[in-house]
């Protein structure tokens, strides 16, 4: 070696003698912990590898004694799952809704699978209490658009709302201003008759003159007095429950360019038992008929 | 000695290299802008040929400024370090580490609260968060780590660096290619591939500039005075010639025509991944390990005062520790499509790796041994030394949450982020920071810092920081891994995605938070770095010992 080894009066320790812009290094053999610590993480690693699949060879691997897979693994985790609830998809495949929320445990089972699928389909929109959104319908009240009976629900889930089926639900609320059939005053005093309907308005002209608007154009749907209509999936605009907003503003909005949510049609998404199974949970929440 | 200075002798030759290929470079760019019918292509074709053109700019005023160029010296004479393209390299970093933290805290702060997107698409966070990640690694480490090195293997091998021109081709070659990568992003141009989203035109562009940076280093180490490569520059050597490798190789691609931005990988599904994570994790491996260990491996012995602790430690944990690091890549795609044996070798050889990656550690901190009393007084020594102890912390979590066990808890939780965030602020970020407190008052040859008291904020505030960051991310990460995993009875699974989602906010905003506090250290050291670059000292009671303020001249 070049240089002249020194001893560090610090440390005792000599150096290797070799210095770099007035960098030394001291002559410190290795730390033995580190070492040992070193050699026993290599020792357990090739035990290891003797255990498991390690090294790859020209057209396989060496499996290790274990004869673990991965995919074995979670094979059996999932026929374990399986075993687990043997029997019950099939009943709830063919039993009605209705035999199925009288069985206590089957019920129970529905409920469980309907919870975790809304989770992972549902509440991106609905929420995760199923507590709605604005334009996304609160499903834990008894305020339903299309019916909240089990079949109701059913059918919804199955085929959507103004979705790409052609058998889904379907209605069109016209854009009275886009269209070009009402006038923005005429618009605005409509508004004020819906707000009057729940009791909220406060301009009484506004509202005798929206009156006669709303009985030519609106209730051919909404009904009159506005209580709304199932069968056509009309809101009812009588209570004081709104999906997209009941001020002023928010409802003229509505009258002036539509409301078109879409519910998507779940049938060729999800599998027949978790749709039933979901429409139990959803009729569960506090709303079912 | 006289100096004669013929007309021939005023450009050296890599002067007339650059300039022929920057003309060409031009009319290259030039030819693309206007074939080109995608218009991102022809912004990036403008801003090459922009660039290009000012460096010939750059040259053929050089070219007339050197009259005084320097003869070819005697060999006894004092090395002349090329000393300005590093404080080009410091100020680069500072910048660049500013924006990168910037960029990081808003994404923060968008996961806590999205609507600060504003809804427009250059600060979505699908085109933010590689911004922030190419900024804070590439921008602001990949210039602490040329400028660094270049002022180590100078000052370590007693040489120039050979050519006048080569090392600014580099320094602004390596902006240039930010520059691309950065708008790129924010115009949606990517190849969607992590840490390494540029696409093919800006990746050929920094194998040009990284190779030129490879010859710079090793034409240094060619020309040395000294019998022994000095231990940082074989981090800094292994960290220039693996990344070089592992970007050729995962960028190899094919570009849908010679005028568009898009291109495809030449690999495809599971083996795309592992090429993806071979790279991915050696760049963590290389770029953020080995080439700031070789800023330790200066910086801490010159700034302590105090010999290496061992050199043996440092052969057998240098070797081991690349030998190891290429293999651990898998350990990125447990449980996915990756064959079981693929995976057993990256969890084994992460295992294996815990040493080799401490050994660094104990280097760093017993080379303290005889210097503890230093961290009291000197606030820069402390940040090193912190940086080394997170570095430690980081390189034990890592093969932790290599274990397969372990990390079908961890894989895609916030633990993960956390981990990053605790080797990349706490390791990469002090690390760095201490080495340019060291560097700037020796670049602009002033006696000591601005402010000492304004570092020992920089380092309280940003330590804070990182500590309401990390163990947010913990706690988050852990709980969102628990709540993915919990089934109830009947085997179904307890909560919805959207329900881990809501359980994280807190501690979004407290990794925020904790964020700000790290930018705003960095400002703090930003201003005291200018002052000192313009030669103030502020009064202070809390002054270095003259005897300890640590000089750039060997002390013999």
């Amino acid at each position: 070696m070049a240089g002249n080894p020194r001893k560090d009066e610090i440390s005792g320790v000599d150096t290797t003698g070799h210095e770099w812009d007035g960098i030394e290094e001291l002559n410190n053999p290795l730390p033995r912990w580190w070492l040992w610590v070193l050699y026993v993480s290599i020792i357990w690693s090739v035990i290891y590898w003797i255990f498991m699949p390690a090294w790859p060879g020209i057209s396989d691997y060496t499996r290790g004694t274990l004869g673990y897979s991965q995919r074995n693994e979670v094979q059996m985790e999932l026929a374990e799952v399986k075993a687990s609830r043997a029997g019950l998809d099939e009943k709830i495949l063919t039993s009605s809704l209705e035999d199925i929320t009288s069985d206590t445990s089957l019920n129970q089972y529905a409920l469980a699978a309907g919870k975790a699928a809304f989770g992972d389909n549902c509440s991106g929109c609905h929420g995760s209490g199923a507590q709605g959104a604005k334009g996304y319908p609160n499903l834990n009240d008894d305020h339903w658009l299309w019916g909240g009976s089990l079949d109701d629900i059913h059918y919804t889930i199955t085929y959507g709302i103004r979705s790409t089926h052609d058998d889904t639900r379907f209605n069109d609320m016209t854009a009275f201003l886009t269209d070009e059939m009402l006038e923005k005053d005429e618009i605005s005093d409509v508004a004020e008759y819906v707000l009057s309907l729940s009791g909220t308005s406060s301009d009484v002209e506004a509202v005798s003159r929206g009156e006669s608007i709303f009985v030519d154009n609106c209730v051919a749907c909404h009904d009159e007095g506005g209580i709304g209509n199932r069968e056509l999936g009309a809101p009812n605009l009588s209570d004081k429950l709104w999906l997209f907003g009941g001020d002023k503003k928010t409802v003229v909005q509505s009258i002036s360019y539509g409301r078109k949510g879409v519910m998507p049609t779940w049938e060729t998404r999800l599998d027949p038992v978790t749709i039933k199974a979901l429409s139990i949970y959803i009729h569960s929440l506090g709303g079912g008929e | 000695m006289t100096r004669e200075t013929t007309a021939k002798a005023r450009l050296s030759i890599d002067g007339w290299v650059t300039a022929g290929a920057l003309t060409i470079g031009v009319f290259y760019a030039m030819l693309t802008a206007a074939r080109t019918e995608d218009p991102l292509m022809s912004v990036h074709a403008y801003i090459f040929a922009g660039a290009f053109i000012l460096g010939i700019f750059g040259i053929i005023k050089a070219y007339y400024d050197s009259s005084e160029r320097r003869e070819k010296e005697p060999t006894d004479a004092p090395v002349e370090y090329n000393l300005d393209v590093i404080k080009a390299g410091v100020i680069a970093s500072v910048f660049w580490g500013i924006a990168g933290f910037l960029a990081g805290d808003t994404l923060a702060f968008q996961l806590a609260y999205p609507d600060l997107n504003f809804d427009v698409s250059f600060f979505n966070f699908g085109r933010l968060r590689p911004l922030h990640t190419s900024a804070v690694i590439f921008a602001f480490g990949g210039n602490v780590l040329i400028a660094t090195s270049f002022y180590v293997v100078q000052r370590t091998c007693k040489a120039r660096m050979p050519g006048d021109f080569a090392p600014w081709f580099v320094f602004w070659g390596y902006q240039l290619f930010i520059v691309i990568a950065a708008t790129g992003y924010l115009m949606g141009i990517t190849q969607s591939k992590e840490y390494a989203e540029p696409e093919w035109y800006a990746d050929i562009w920094l194998t040009i500039v990284w190779v030129v940076y490879l010859f710079v280093f090793l034409g240094t180490l060619w020309k040395r005075r000294e019998p022994h490569i000095y231990v940082a520059n074989w981090f800094y050597l292994a960290f220039i010639a693996t990344v070089a490798m592992l970007h050729i190789i995962n960028n190899l691609t094919v570009p849908v025509s010679w005028t568009s931005t898009k291109s495809y990988i030449l690999f495809a599904g599971v083996q795309d991944a592992l090429v993806q994570w071979w790279y991915g994790h050696n760049a963590v491996g290389f770029f953020l390990t080995a080439g700031f260990l070789g800023i330790m491996y200066y910086f801490v012995p010159k700034r302590a005062g105090r010999p290496v602790y061992s050199y043996r430690l440092s052969i057998v944990h240098f070797w081991s520790l690349i030998f190891m690091y290429i293999w651990a890549g898998p350990h990125h795609l447990h449980y996915t499509a990756l064959p079981d044996w693929a995976q057993t070798l990256g969890m084994t050889f992460s295992i294996m790796l815990w040493m080799p990656s401490w050994g660094g550690m104990i280097n760093g901190l017993m080379t303290l041994s005889g210097a503890w009393d230093k961290l009291r007084t000197d606030p820069v020594l402390r940040m090193l030394v912190v940086s080394i102890a997170f570095y430690g912390m980081s390189t034990f979590e890592g093969p932790v949450m290599a274990i397969k066990a372990v990390n079908s808890l961890s894989h895609y939780t916030d633990w993960t982020i956390g981990h990053v965030h605790s080797g990349a602020l706490g390791w990469v970020a002090f690390v760095s920071f201490g080495a340019l407190y060291c560097m700037v008052p020796w670049l602009w040859n002033r006696t000591q810092l601005y402010s000492l008291k304004l570092v020992s904020y920089h380092f309280w505030i940003a330590t804070f920081g990182i500590l309401l960051y990390i163990t947010s991310m913990w706690v988050s990460g852990i709980l969102q891994g628990l709540m993915w995993r919990a089934y109830d009875d009947l085997g179904f699974l307890e909560y919805s995605f959207v329900e881990t989602v809501e359980a994280m906010n807190p501690f979004y905003w407290i990794r925020a938070i904790g964020g700000a506090f790290f930018l705003v250290g960095s400002f703090i050291m930003a201003y005291n770095l200018w002052r000192t670059a313009r030669g103030d000292v502020r009064v202070e009671d809390r002054l270095l010992a003259p005897e300890n303020v640590p000089s750039p001249v060997a002390a013999e």
